[in-house]
């Protein structure tokens, strides 16, 4: 194609996104504070308990926000992944003496089954439709786990679950999980990071920004949208097989339609469409529900209160609103700092 | 290049297209104009798969586009801009017109999830593809700028390179000087004449007459979702049928 109109400023590579992948950089951050913490306070409730649970919530979150972030579609009813990845462990291990490894296999091809036989019809829909269809088959999920009672057992769970021990190393502690979980995580962020950032990633975000013009584009949005539901469910179906082992039991509250909107308020929470925001969202929402215990009754009443505040202030989240702040804060002082046309690398 | 042939749309008993034949040679600025509600965005979103004609066919390149599907109807070489706005707000420039070469590039999803070194490759060089579809459109400076950030004129232009970059064989613009100044609307001339000469067919939506009069090499002129007429720019301007649909008839020395 012919030459540009206008001469490029400066010459060379631009600074910015290209190529250097800063996210990377938030990533290795990520991991030395999920090392640290462990070895600052191994003893800590908050550390190896509360731990181990933000770690499923940011997988579930980041997992979510693929779809809901990204892709600009709204699902009410991702706990039903979770479950389902959950209850396959549970029941193939207790009931049929499965391997938990296998088990956790057969749960995924379940839910990859479940996930794309839904994904084409229930992705037509737009909006407020897509959110009670969504909603539905949650719903119908749970009805399933607590009314099968000879394969679920019912309301009152499944127990009994046995833990998983890798090649030459059985976790047992709490600590053990915390490291299994932690690991995963970072492995899930660094996935979402790469997909984002992608020829896929941008086709989802074309779909968030205009289906009509992402379809002119050549993407089979139709396709993009089933394949990002269908891989959201996955990795939430994963972090179910393991919490099942984990926990060692399952019952169906675990999964309920209030999970699942829990789910959601993590990622609007941190900011739509970041998987830090995500990350920040699921890190929040599980540690201050954990520190609001205290408040016994009261614990719903303040949590509901800050999520309004923060909406109401950082309607972009408070991860991104934060991020946007402090990056605008920033370019200012060095303008200031630097004499007009110096290049900032 | 395109063939249409009794192209027919009606919603819900109005006729939005009815009978429409026309053909539009290689490398042309073929436009099309009419009153407003003659059926021109209805003609494009047909062409593009949009919509499905009730009756008729349109081919491309003597293959049948209808029954299409838009993503694989832009497969087969055809691209779009839209007359109100459908850029990418949530992404870069860049973003935007790398999105543009989707049919050029082909990481999946897992590729992508792993990062292999192959898509790497790509990345950087559906990067060089979408910088050389900006600076075509003299946008390059702009890459690194938020979608959300730029001016309506620019987001028009934004949204021809984003179509370039797809390498499209056939250009459809629809109304692409609308809202633009009288400074943007020069330079929207000068890219439309670029992309003909750099061998892309254009096939043109546009109320601005002058401009169609600038630029085009055929003009079809539709009223009431029928062809009205049809010829160089200037048959059309002395056609006294069209005069008629336009200015409503016995004062034809408007036109000059």
């Amino acid at each position: 194609m012919s030459a540009p109109e206008r001469p490029r400023a400066g010459g060379g590579p631009r600074p910015g996104r290209p190529l250097t992948r800063p996210g990377l950089r938030g990533l290795l951050l990520l991991a030395i504070a999920v090392a640290a913490l462990p070895l600052l306070f191994p003893k800590n409730y908050f550390v190896t308990v509360v731990g181990v649970a933000v770690g499923f919530n940011v997988i579930l979150a980041v997992s979510l926000n693929l779809l809901i972030g990204y892709a600009g579609q709204i699902s009410l009813g991702h706990a039903a992944f979770f479950g389902l990845g959950a209850y396959g462990s549970a029941i193939l291990t207790t009931r049929y003496g499965l391997n938990p490894w296998l088990a956790l296999l057969a749960g995924l091809a379940v839910t990859f089954l479940v996930a794309s036989l839904i994904a084409r019809p229930i992705l037509r829909l737009k909006g407020h439709y897509l959110a009670m269809a969504t909603l539905g088959f949650g719903i119908i999920v749970h009805i399933v786990m607590v009314q099968a009672v000879t394969l679920t057992g019912g309301p009152d769970g499944l127990s009994g679950i046995p833990g998983l021990s890798l090649p030459g190393w059985t976790l047992k502690t709490d600590l053990h999980w915390y490291g299994l979980v932690a690991g995963v995580m970072l492995i899930v962020v660094w996935l979402s990071l790469n997909i984002v950032d992608s020829r896929t990633g941008r086709a989802l975000r074309a779909v968030h920004g205009s289906e009509f013009a992402a379809e002119m584009m050549g993407i089979d949005t139709a396709r993009t949208k089933g394949q990002v539901f269908v891989l959201s469910a996955l990795i939430s179906a994963f972090a179910g097989s393991l919490f099942a082992h984990q926990q060692g039991f399952v019952s169906p509250d675990s999964f309920s339609f209030f999970v699942s909107i829990e789910l959601v308020t993590m990622v609007v929470l941190g900011g739509m469409a970041s998987t830090y925001g995500a990350v920040f969202g699921a890190v929040t929402l599980t540690l201050l529900k954990a520190g609001l215990v205290v408040f016994h009754d009261y614990e719903m009443v303040i949590l509901g209160a800050i999520l309004m505040v923060v909406m109401i202030f950082l309607p972009q989240g408070l991860f991104v609103g934060l991020a946007q702040g402090l990056r605008r804060g920033l370019a200012r002082r060095r303008e200031r700092r630097a004499a007009p046309g110096d290049e900032v690398a | 290049m395109l063939e249409v042939a009794g192209l027919a749309k009606s919603f819900g008993g109005v006729a939005a297209l009815a009978d429409v034949h026309f053909q539009v040679p290689a490398d042309v600025v073929y436009a099309v104009i009419g009153p407003n509600g003659a059926g021109k965005t209805t003609l494009f979103n047909t062409l593009c798969g949009f919509y499905a004609p009730d009756e008729g066919s349109v081919h491309f390149e003597s293959a049948p586009l209808t029954g299409l599907a838009p993503h694989a109807v832009a497969a087969r070489g055809l691209s779009r801009t839209f007359q109100n706005l459908q850029v990418f707000f949530n992404m870069t420039v860049l973003e935007n017109v790398m999105v543009g070469c989707h049919l050029r590039s082909r990481t999946g999803l897992l590729a992508a999830a792993l990062r292999l070194p192959s898509v790497l490759r790509e990345e950087r060089q559906v990067r060089e593809w979408a910088r050389a579809a900006l600076a075509f459109c003299g946008l390059d400076h702009l890459h690194a700028r938020p979608a959300g950030a730029l001016p309506y004129g620019v987001l028009k232009r934004v949204e021809v390179a984003r179509a370039l970059a797809s390498r499209p064989k056939l250009l459809l613009m629809d109304e692409p000087a609308a809202g633009l100044n009288d400074t943007e609307t020069v330079e929207m001339r000068g890219l439309i004449r670029r992309i003909r000469d750099a061998g892309v067919g254009v096939l043109l939506v546009e109320h601005n007459m002058d401009l169609v009069m600038q630029v085009s090499d055929r003009v079809l002129v539709l009223e009431y979702g029928s062809v009205l007429a049809e010829g160089t720019p200037a048959q059309i301007q002395a056609d006294p049928r069209v005069i008629d649909a336009y200015l409503g008839g016995k004062v034809q020395y408007a036109v000059d």
